[in-house]
């Protein structure tokens, strides 16, 4: 009997690791995602309130572009570097290779950004009282964002300035959890129903776990050919 | 009789291959036939394809016109558990230990620890285990990236250049590594531009 549970889980530690120092891993994109909530006041003005009242959209905003940071090297490396080869010469599905490098990935950025962005908020002025939410929007947000962002890193792999491209293919995709999430906290902080934005977003995050991979592994197939 | 894995390969069998690779035919109607225990040597200049039909083998660029079979078994299954592909990229990360990576590579070929670790001693990295791969030499990064073929054994080798990184004693013990298989009912398939040191057929493409 072959043994995809243990290539699997070999794989997931593997790309944990690598994720975590691939460019500074999870420290850059926290740095990162600090930066633009610090920059957020200066822009907007120091006003306690009005502060207060984007606090939750621009923590939310701030953490899909964190996200975007590392997605251009996710397969770009092991293109390069022939890792692909040899992992697409086993018998484990390229799709669920794909899933698991993804799944790696959100356990080294997207956990740490997760545990950040309540933080970025509170401090921007939202009430502690949001905290657990956007922890778990941010959670179920960064596996949205994860599982699309790689196929715009696949499609865009063997180009040119992919990172650049990788953004421009990603972005449109990420505007649907951005919306549903941003609902959700805002709906929160109104005091109305929050919990259909939620459930839209983890919908969505649902719905990229299951087919971004395929998407992934026909994208690496070509630029391998 | 060695142990070769669990997919058996008898007989690689390429037809009349083309392939074509960024709008030029690489080259056209190529055959060859490699039973076990019989290696053969590609050959030819620069660019004349070796390495696209060692691709082409492994199933990682498509065919113009022609197949190739590996007797019985189904090229899926042939190419995910059947083969190995030793090339100049070796897919090794310069930030992980030659130790994290000789296991994660065995296991991914369907090897075990202990088996990654008699590979380690055949090619002499027992020493070199903890230390990062970007400390490796040229010709001990290829010694880690050939482990692979004995950690996890799979019938058919497709090696690019599998040498020239290494020295003369290396290529001797290398040599009677590929006599090893060989004498196992294993297949070999080298792109070389040197003579390989073992009786090989020998296929020049592009002549």
């Amino acid at each position: 009997m072959s043994r995809p549970p243990s290539r699997l889980a070999t794989l997931l530690s593997r790309e944990t690791a690598l994720a975590w120092g691939r460019g500074g891993g999870p420290l850059v994109s926290v740095g990162f995602y600090a930066g633009v909530a610090t920059l957020l006041p200066l822009a907007i003005g120091p006003e306690p309130q009005r502060l207060a009242a984007i606090a939750p959209g621009a923590a939310w905003v701030a953490l899909a572009l964190a996200s975007l940071l590392s997605l251009d090297r996710l397969f770009e490396r092991d293109y390069e570097d022939g890792a692909l080869d040899h992992l697409s010469l086993s018998p484990v599905p390229l799709e669920l290779t794909c899933a698991a490098k993804c799944f790696g990935q959100w356990l080294a950025t997207g956990a740490p950004l997760a545990l950040a962005a309540p933080i970025a908020a509170m401090s921007l002025g939202a009430p502690a009282a949001m905290a657990p939410l956007i922890f778990a929007c941010a959670l179920v947000g960064g596996l949205a964002f994860v599982f699309t962002g790689g196929i715009g890193a696949a499609l865009s792999l063997g180009a040119r300035r992919g990172g650049l491209l990788t953004a421009v293919i990603v972005l449109p995709l990420f505007v649907p959890p951005v919306i549903f999430g941003g609902g959700a906290l805002s709906a929160f902080a109104s005091g109305l129903p929050w919990t259909s934005g939620f459930a839209l977003l983890c919908a969505y995050a649902a719905a990229a776990v299951a087919l971004g991979p395929l998407a992934m592994a026909a994208a690496c197939r070509n630029a391998l050919s | 009789m060695v142990q070769l894995g669990r997919t058996m390969i008898g007989v690689l069998d390429l037809r009349d291959v083309s392939v074509r690779r960024g709008g030029r035919e690489l080259f056209r109607d190529l055959s060859l036939s490699l039973k076990a225990g019989e290696a053969c040597a590609l050959t030819g200049a620069n660019g004349a394809g070796k390495t696209s039909l060692l691709r082409a083998v492994a199933g990682l660029v498509p065919l113009e016109a022609g197949a190739v079979t590996f007797g019985g078994v189904e090229a899926g299954e042939a190419r995910g558990g059947g083969l190995h592909l030793v090339g100049h990229q070796d897919g090794l990360k310069p930030s992980r230990t030659t130790r994290e990576e000789l296991d994660f590579w065995s296991v991914w070929s369907g090897g075990t620890e202990a088996a990654a670790m008699a590979a380690a001693q055949a090619l002499e990295l027992t020493s070199l285990l903890d230390l990062e791969v970007r400390r490796l030499s040229a010709g001990q990064r290829r010694r880690l990236a050939l482990s692979r073929l004995l950690a996890a054994p799979r019938p058919l080798w497709l090696l690019d250049e599998p040498l020239s990184p290494l020295d003369a004693r290396w290529r001797g013990r290398f040599g009677e590594m590929m006599q090893a298989h060989l004498a196992g009912g294993g297949l070999i398939l080298a792109a070389v531009h040197d003579p390989l040191p073992i009786a090989a057929k020998v296929l020049e493409i592009g002549a």
